[in-house]
């Protein structure tokens, strides 16, 4: 253990830095990109049904494969890597902001209506902070979704701890490859937990009333 | 584009073991092995769960536990174990899609409304026949959405399998990359792409037909399956293998 950090630790930070970076450049676009198209649809709700469908079909296409359409078109780079890891952010990020838009109660609506607040204010003071808990259930799930996800991007190139894995896997070193998942699912459980808490300090209201 | 329908054309990439039809062959036959298998494992156990109730902690535990470990992982880490090849991806596909199909099954059996299993308590039942002719027609369209979700995820995954020297579609995409050979890169992820968007709307399809009879055409609202991302009892939806 001593030894193989020894030999390898520098490759697992380099790896894990690589990772934590992929992984926040995926959701943090797919998140402002999710927010754009939940506004269209709370403007437009016909647009709701394309929006989910095309999102949904974006994920259903395995990661090898749209890996293997963006190569040939934007090289093996970071903008290929990141497209595939966005893409598979949408239809996590919309479907539970809109539940959580959907889940806020009509009354609270017509009380910020009856205040004055014009449909912007409403959506962001109102709207938005009461579908937090939804909001941050998404992100959680994007979040580790992705930085598994990015085990896959070290085909192109783009791998984290991924590409460690697969330079453990090509020289038959199964230390290193099982040190390399070890430290992303260490990275998935802490990013998870992180989550939990930064939507605990959000939402402190959920706490008072469950008290 | 023209080299893929060139590529697609020519009679060379339709025969033998490196033919299309043989990988598509190969590749439905591991996917639904393992799908067959994981569902034998898990569907008995959730249903189990779901009906004493006992259990629900692990449960959730292997639920969380499959969201973080990567579908490709798996397909590495039993490699020194397993050797590279079928058994390999078999044993790891068939780990993978038990975690949405344990989940779905029991968060369909804890959705069936209790005053249902009462009335057929009421009604003299026996525990078994509680569970064959109430409980499961009931939660079957749940059960079955974590079948979908498991066959998606393991149709992608089997793609992965091409990585660890396996057959199957992903090995045109896998030698796609490794020979720089474009048209084939293109054409095999089509083929992938395909039977993923193939499977999801046929499962869908099934999914919808088995809707009990006495559910269909209420006001029911929308299962927990439909809602799969957010809904913290179900599965996140879908592959992203």
């Amino acid at each position: 253990m001593a030894e193989l950090l020894r030999r390898n630790g520098g490759m697992l930070a380099d790896g894990l830095v690589d990772h934590l970076v992929l992984t926040g450049i995926a959701v943090g676009v797919g998140f402002a990109l999710s927010l754009v198209l939940v506004l269209l649809i709370v403007r437009s709700r016909r647009l709701a049904g394309p929006i989910i469908a095309v999102a949904g079909t974006l994920y259903t296409i395995p990661s090898l494969a749209l890996f293997a359409f963006l190569v040939p078109v934007t090289g093996l780079s970071l903008v290929s890597a990141e497209i595939g890891l966005v893409s598979y952010t949408l239809l996590i990020l919309v479907r539970n902001i809109l539940a959580g838009l959907d889940g806020v109660s009509p009354d609270v609506v017509e009380a910020a209506d009856g205040m004055g607040h014009t449909r912007l204010q409403r959506l962001v003071g109102v709207e938005l902070p009461l579908a937090l808990p939804l909001i941050v259930a998404g992100l959680r799930i994007a979040t580790v979704t992705t930085i598994g996800l990015v085990m896959v991007t070290a085909v192109i190139g783009q791998g984290g701890l991924g590409q460690v894995m697969l330079r453990g896997f090509s020289l038959r070193n199964w230390d290193l490859v099982y040190a390399s998942l070890v430290v992303m699912v260490g990275l998935a459980i802490a990013a998870d937990l992180l989550l939990v808490l930064a939507g605990r300090l959000l939402t402190p209201w959920t706490r008072r009333r469950a008290a | 584009m023209d080299a893929v329908v060139a590529w697609f054309l020519d009679p060379a990439n339709w025969t033998g073991t490196s033919g299309v039809p043989n990988r598509l062959v190969e590749h439905v036959i591991l996917s639904g092995l393992a799908v067959l298998i994981g569902a034998l494992i898990a569907i008995p156990i959730g249903l189990f769960i779901g009906h004493t109730g006992r259990g629900a902690v692990a449960t959730i535990a292997v639920g969380n536990l499959g969201r973080a470990v990567p579908s490709y992982a798996m397909l590495v880490v039993f490699v020194p174990l397993l050797g590279l090849g079928f058994p390999n991806a078999l044993a790891a596909l068939v780990l993978l899609s038990i975690p949405p199909i344990l989940t779905n099954t029991y968060a369909g059996m804890r959705e069936v409304d209790r005053d249902m299993v009462e009335a057929g308590r009421g009604m003299g039942m026996r525990e078994w026949q509680l569970l064959r002719s109430v409980e499961l027609p009931l939660a079957l369209p749940v059960v079955l959405a974590g079948v979908r979700v498991a066959a998606v995820q393991v149709v992608a995954t089997a793609t992965l399998a091409a990585l660890v020297g396996g057959g199957a579609l992903g090995r045109f995409i896998a030698d796609g990359f490794a020979l720089q050979d474009r048209p084939q890169l293109v054409a095999g992820a089509l083929l992938v792409a395909g039977l993923a968007v193939i499977t999801e709307r046929a499962m869908t399809l099934l999914e919808q037909r088995t809707v009990s009879e006495g559910l269909r055409g209420s006001t029911r609202g929308p299962t927990p399956a439909d809602l799969a991302p957010p809904a913290p009892p179900a599965w996140p939806s879908v592959g992203a293998g």
